[in-house]
């Protein structure tokens, strides 16, 4: 095990009444590519914040990059490199000069900046737009160049805050491949998301909920944390078919997908044939009843209602 | 036993539904066709044109050129006959913060022109169908986002519409409560109603019995999520499991640039790796062997399904 390049202890932070974060114990080790997830106002944001060196701690410590976030805040910031949810470029100024803004921030040499704009660009597919101005970017271009902007000063590490909300798929999937070349160059990135399918993505990932970290392991084991198996029911009639399978044993819960439904059972080579047969008595017809694989969401959501019962 | 009658008369009809602003053309031509009792997912990023044509279909705001029937009746300047067979729940829910409960419900109840009670009782079952009772009394800017958005949809059916239009109703709520909005859309639909919605979320698609990608305007793909998957797919997704992904996805990248193996995608999930091409299947070997040569073990192998959000990804670069 090599020494975590992000450790916090106990790390909390409250904001008049309320606890938003809430005694999180984490290590990161480097390279790694952190998701971090759960519903709004599970405490993502000022994780992310606090690790930025940009709140004050309430309680509890963190050591990011070898300083301690209480005593060396500024020693930190070289290190890291922070993209707020709500990323402030200069409307009014082109891509280049955007670029050159944020290297003057992080005092970057010109040669340097003459070297890494062209990389950076060509990374983030803005090389033909190096003379729009940011407001005519799109969403999914926008974001592109925060992160370019992020990257100006090449910190190890990335805390990037939702970057990819409302970004169309098409420059979702571009954002994805780029945080992907930075993880495979070493780079190590945490990352917040609503969308639980970007989870997947990651090589480990925290579930928040109500300040806490109360989920942290690679996504394969927490979908094996899930109890039970899921299985695809894709009957001619959703309804009668969903109202005959919710009563039957070992089913423990049904969702609906369109025309299709996901059983949750127990055991899905035990209760799978039984569903059949129930399904053929029942003379509802179905065109097919197979195992599927539990999505990332679909685990997620079982286990918080678990923690909440 | 299928015996829930179907009525063959579409909800909605779009016919080269156009809007245009000035030079910008917001809404281009675009035809679709909503079935009675159908959960419609009409899905796209934004700015794609969502929301001016769900305006369009209430009568808000007139086509440039082509039209739109909503149950049967040409939707033009009188939106008399029409309203009062709709109901809308707007991206920004107009709820009044400062009323409780009760109180929003009793205003929007009597902005339809329902009477005393037959008003109480249409209450009671929308707070019985939202899971709302027992919060009667809460004020509306004290609940959460997800239970704001139950009230809303609450309100936006106090009169029985027989089609609801929804727009970006579960943007910004939680995984849950996005959960638990669908379950009572589903129960809607088991009563009849036709559900229009509009969303970004590309996982939600799945939830819908049949929608319509938009994209600038257009329609790029439209049917249900089955049908879409079975004809918009081009590539298969193979499901790699290797003893090292990360580089596993730069031996692959490589491989893929100098033209060794035809991957039209490489990409990285935690310790898996999907790799996208037409009959993906017959590159199995080759990936095994370049894999192998970079002294990485290729483990298992497994075609799987492809998301929605996989599929409109491929129609759009095409």
């Amino acid at each position: 095990m090599t020494t975590p390049i992000i450790q916090t202890q106990g790390l909390t932070r409250d904001f008049k009444k309320t606890r938003a974060v809430d005694g999180l114990t984490l290590a990161i080790q480097p390279g790694e590519l952190f998701g971090l997830v759960g519903p709004d106002g599970a405490g993502k944001t000022t994780t992310l914040r606090l690790l930025a060196g940009l709140l004050d701690i309430t309680e509890g410590g963190a050591t990011v990059a070898g300083f301690d976030l209480a005593r060396q805040p500024e020693s930190i910031k070289p290190h890291i490199g922070y993209m707020a949810q709500q990323f402030s470029l200069y409307a009014e100024l082109s891509v280049l000069e955007n670029l050159q803004f944020f290297a003057e921030i992080y005092d970057v040499s010109p040669a340097d900046l003459a070297e890494r704009t062209e990389r950076l660009l060509t990374f983030a597919g803005l090389t033909e737009f190096e003379h729009r101005r940011a407001d005519h970017l799109s969403g999914g271009m926008q974001k592109k160049l925060a992160l370019a902007c992020t990257l100006i000063h090449e910190p190890e590490i990335l805390l990037l805050d939702e970057p990819t909300t409302g970004v169309d798929p098409v420059s979702r999937r571009e954002f994805w491949n780029i945080l992907t070349e930075l993880h495979l160059d070493g780079t190590t990135i945490i990352v917040s998301t609503p969308y639980m399918d970007e989870a997947d993505r990651c090589s480990r990932v925290g579930l928040m909920y109500a300040g806490r970290l109360v989920i942290c392991d690679t996504p394969q084991k927490i979908r094996a944390q899930l109890h039970g198996e899921m299985i695809e029911l894709l009957p001619d009639d959703w309804q009668t078919a969903k109202a005959l399978t919710e009563n039957l044993p070992g089913v423990l819960e049904v969702q609906t997908y369109g025309e299709a439904l996901h059983l949750l059972v127990d055991s899905g080579k035990k209760r799978l044939p039984q569903i059949k047969r129930a399904l053929t008595k029942g003379k509802i017809s179905f065109r097919s009843a197979r195992l599927a694989p539990v999505r990332m969401e679909e685990a997620f959501i079982s286990l918080i209602r678990r923690l909440e019962e | 036993m299928t015996t829930r009658p179907t009525n063959p008369m579409p909800a909605i009809v779009a016919h080269d539904l156009t809007k245009r602003f000035g030079d910008f053309t917001a809404v281009d031509g675009i035809n679709f066709e909503v079935r009675r009792g159908e959960i419609f997912g009409f899905l796209g990023p934004n700015g794609s044109g969502k929301t001016t044509t769900i305006r369009m279909m209430l009568g808000l705001l007139a086509p440039t050129t082509g039209s739109v029937e909503v149950l049967g009746m040409t939707v033009d300047g009188d939106t008399a006959k029409i309203r009062p067979r709709v109901g809308y729940m707007s991206q920004r829910f107009s709820l009044y913060n400062d009323l409780t409960v009760l109180q929003n419900l009793r205003f929007y109840g009597a902005a339809y022109g329902l009477n005393n009670a037959e008003l109480e009782i249409r209450i009671r079952e929308a707070l019985d169908m939202a899971g709302l009772e027992g919060r009667e009394n809460a004020r509306t800017k004290d609940l959460s986002g997800g239970w704001r958005q139950r009230l809303a949809l609450s309100a936006a059916i106090l009169h029985r519409p027989e089609t609801i239009f929804l727009d970006e109703p579960t943007a910004g709520v939680d995984p849950i409560s996005r959960r638990a909005f669908w379950d009572l859309l589903y129960k809607l639909v088991a009563e009849g109603v036709t559900v229009f919605v509009t969303t970004h979320y590309m996982d939600e698609a799945e939830h819908c019995h049949r929608l319509a990608f938009i994209q600038r305007g257009r329609i790029i793909a439209y049917g249900s999520p089955a049908e879409i998957k079975e004809r918009m797919m081009r590539g298969q997704v193979l499901e790699l499991a290797p003893s090292n992904a990360a580089k596993a996805v730069k031996t692959l990248r490589a491989a893929q640039q100098a033209g060794r193996i035809p991957l039209e995608e490489i990409e990285l999930y935690g310790s898996l790796v999907h790799v996208v091409a037409p009959q993906v299947k017959k590159h199995q070997r080759a990936i095994r062997a370049e894999l192998q040569k970079a002294g990485i073990h290729a483990g298992q192998m497994s075609l799987i399904e492809p998301s929605l959000e996989d599929v409109f990804i491929a129609c759009m670069k095409h």
